[in-house]
């Protein structure tokens, strides 16, 4: 043997891939077997440092890494085999692309002497993941591997965070090569996210803010991800200028829901107070969101007569769908902090009285509220009692997708950022069983609960059974309505209410489910018992399927009807069937 | 009370489209020109030509040169999405600077015997296209200019026995002493 033999850097690609992993302080990983990673799998299996959990599905390994990533900050690490294994990663990474999510993906792959020759299990991960990672690499030489590894790291975590795929042919797994620690020359030069602000911009900002007799802060997911000093920044600001803040389904939690300036979320299911106060701002300073159309509505008719501030780390994201006057690029605690300096040096406390008292006239339509019933547990009432029975605890909360994740939003109150995990970008059923998953082997002495609906939940149910192996005590809050809830309201709204395949015919029993997978069901279906049972599901430290049975037809008010601005909300007061047919009469093209 | 004019006064603004050269500098690595014109295809954006070569192989540096067309705010959005992929070093938008010389190579075939072979080669003179093969009955001919040029020569040797044509699209480059 050569003296190559006893230097500590010489190691298989399979051996550099856990070693780079503990390198970046992971501790935990998710992922399921395959030919193609069974010599890494070899090396998982021979540590202690890294923990490996197995899921039923790659996309639950996705997801999982997901609800990991966002309510820690740390990026979600998933492992997974070649073909099928990469192909079920493409939706969990399109999802955190969408909501810039940090992930970080080893994808197995046949040999290299086999790529492209259709071999057993081969597919073009780097082509197929292409459009739905912000960067990814195909590793040919083993000698390269460190160096990937490591800018994948980096690439996953900076400037605007997102989903990366390093996808590791075997033999190059096998093959024996250098490793090295990571060092900053592993990045490419190219690569340089501007993290600190323009200072004129940042003037400009200030003079605005100083002056506006209307100014409202909408935030987003960027507050969240820029880290908790962020957030802290935001709460200052709101503090020290009085100016009412709304923000995405995002960046829930970033400013305290019971604070005093709180208006609620904005958008298509948004309050009525914070979309109105969208419309009729004088200044609008949007911090880490972009202006998506579930937040502007029409945007020719989107807060016209507003001068538009917009800080966002990533450059693309200024000017693509609405036209700001100043825009900062820069990450959102950095120029924040800024931000905060300037005001306080050069500007006083704004007078706002006169908005403050337009915006409580918005706020008394009373936007969320809802017919009570004695008989049927109703939706927003579930989430209500849920979220009254969780004060005082440490809870962080998943959702799927649909009607359940709206009136979540609307009910559930966040005080802290990182503990609402949903999928907003790209609106992915299935996210939050997966998700909670993840949550909670990140805080396994939390309470951690998925509020799911009953169509979406199954779409990754199996993977009660991972909560089952690693006594991951998840609770699955499903607002039953046997229908596929907002699906159903379009159809209502938009389609001569032909339901079209959107009930549930044959729904399993979820308690029986619940036997089956080795975990706890319980079930309400009268609103007298559901504190009772709220309370037992909050007590078990097992795994639980709450079959929690709602009004079969409730929908989901307030609503800006698509194509419509921000001022022609319908109130859930107003929506009767001659409204709401007059409200969608022309929408019914867009999404 | 202070109340915005109502949505539907408003017309909706349609920009006209513009054409632009784009020059992006990126690094030389397999999968760069498929994230280029991924990024193209995905979101919808035109591409009218697209050049790529590498320039710098010490470096490994590639140049792509792309000529798109889209409203100001689509055209801004693209430099965007360039600027901010892991590979990209550069864009600069060579239309915007309006101190760049752009050239395109073309070579044409055209088959004719008697007036039309020598019309053919009487207008490749005033044109300045080099002959580069020729046969008893046909040219190649080689035509360097901007990409307008190259359609006129194109147009008039249409009656004259055009066969086929190849196009480089175009390569841009500024003027002046300073580089990209």
């Amino acid at each position: 043997m050569s003296d190559k033999s006893h230097d500590p850097n010489q190691m298989t690609g399979a051996a550099m891939i856990v070693r780079a992993l503990i390198d970046h302080g992971v501790q935990h990983l998710f992922g399921y077997p395959g030919g193609a990673v069974l010599p890494i799998y070899d090396e998982i299996f021979q540590q202690s440092e890294v923990e490996h959990i197995l899921v039923r599905h790659e996309q639950g390994a996705g997801h999982a890494a997901e609800g990991y990533a966002r309510s820690t900050g740390k990026p979600g690490i998933v492992l997974v085999t070649s073909g099928p294994g990469a192909t079920n990663m493409v939706t969990p990474l399109t999802d955190a692309l969408m909501d810039s999510i940090p992930l970080v993906c080893i994808t197995g792959q046949v040999p290299t002497h086999l790529i492209g020759n259709d071999a057993f299990q081969e597919c073009d991960t780097v082509g197929i993941t292409r459009p739905c990672t912000k960067h990814n690499w195909l590793v040919r030489n083993v000698n390269d591997l460190a160096k990937v590894l490591h800018e994948a790291f980096y690439v996953a975590t900076t400037g605007r965070p997102g989903p990366v795929v390093v996808d590791v042919p075997k033999d190059v797994q096998f093959a024996t090569g250098t490793y090295h620690p990571p060092r900053k020359s592993d990045v490419h030069i190219s690569y340089a996210p501007r993290v600190k602000g323009d200072a004129m911009a940042v003037r400009k900002a200030v003079a605005l803010l100083a002056g506006a007799k209307r100014p409202v802060i909408y935030s987003g997911g960027g507050v969240i991800n820029s880290g908790p000093e962020a957030a802290k920044l935001l709460r200052e600001l709101v503090d020290v200028t009085g100016v009412p803040i709304t923000s995405t389904l995002m960046g829930l939690g970033a400013y305290p829901a019971s604070g005093k300036n709180w208006l609620g979320m904005l958008g298509m299911h948004g309050t009525y107070e914070a979309n109105m106060a969208m419309h009729d701002c004088d200044v609008m300073l949007c911090v880490g969101a972009r202006f998506d159309d579930r937040i502007t509505g029409r945007t020719d008719a989107f807060s016209p007569g507003s001068k538009k501030i917009h800080i966002d780390i990533d450059p693309s994201s200024i000017n693509k769908n609405i036209r700001v006057d100043v825009p900062i690029i820069g990450d959102a605690g950095n120029v924040l902090g800024d931000l905060l300096q300037v005001f306080k040096a050069e500007a006083g406390k704004p007078d706002l009285r006169a908005w403050w008292a337009e915006i409580a006239k918005w706020r008394a339509r009373n936007s969320l509220s809802y017919k009570k019933n004695n008989d049927v547990i109703l939706p927003q009432f579930a989430i209500q009692r849920l979220f009254q029975a969780t004060r005082g605890r440490d809870v962080y909360i998943t959702t799927e997708v649909g009607q359940h994740q709206m009136w979540a939003a609307q009910f559930f109150g966040f005080e802290e950022p990182h503990r609402w995990m949903t999928s907003g970008g790209l609106g992915t059923m299935g996210y939050g069983l997966p998700a909670a998953l993840g949550v909670q082997v990140a805080h396994p002495d939390s309470l951690v609960i998925d509020i799911a609906g009953d169509a979406s939940v199954q779409m990754t149910i199996q993977e009660m059974s991972t909560a089952v192996q690693y006594e991951l005590p998840i609770k699955i809050f499903i607002l039953n309505n046997q229908y596929m809830g907002m699906v159903r309201q379009w159809q209502q709204l938009l389609h001569g209410n032909r339901l079209s395949h959107s009930y549930s015919e044959a729904l399993p029993d979820f308690v029986k489910l619940a036997d089956a997978y080795g975990c706890v069901g319980l079930q309400a279906t009268k609103p007298a018992d559901l504190d009772g049972a709220i309370e037992e599901m909050i007590k078990i430290k097992r795994p639980v399927l709450f079959d929690c049975r709602v009004a079969a037809l409730e929908n989901c008010f307030p609503m800006i009807p698509s194509g419509k601005a921000h001022n022609e909300m319908l109130l859930p007061a107003e929506a009767n069937d001659e409204a709401t047919a007059e409200a969608f009469a022309s929408g019914k093209a867009l999404v | 009370m202070n109340q915005p004019a109502s949505a539907y006064f408003m017309e909706e603004q349609k920009a006209p489209n513009e054409s632009h050269t784009l020059s992006v500098l990126v690094q030389n690595e397999p999968g760069v020109l498929a994230r280029v014109i991924g990024l193209f295809s995905g979101r919808g954006y035109n591409i009218e030509s697209l050049t790529v070569s590498e320039t710098e192989s010490q470096k490994h540096l590639s140049r792509i040169t792309i000529v798109t067309t889209g409203t100001p705010m689509v055209i801004e959005q693209i430099k965007h999405q360039l600027d901010r992929m892991v590979p990209v070093y550069r864009v600069v938008d060579m239309t915007l600077t309006g101190r760049s010389v752009e050239r395109e190579l073309g070579m044409l075939k055209v088959r004719g015997t008697g007036e039309h072979r020598i019309e053919a080669l009487r207008l490749a003179e005033a044109f300045r296209a080099r002959v580069i093969d020729a046969t008893t009955e046909s040219f190649v001919f080689e035509i360097t200019g901007n990409s307008s040029k190259i359609n006129q020569f194109i147009d008039l040797m249409r009656p004259l026995g055009l066969v086929e044509v190849s196009r480089t699209g175009v390569a841009a480059i500024g003027r002046g002493a300073e580089g990209m």
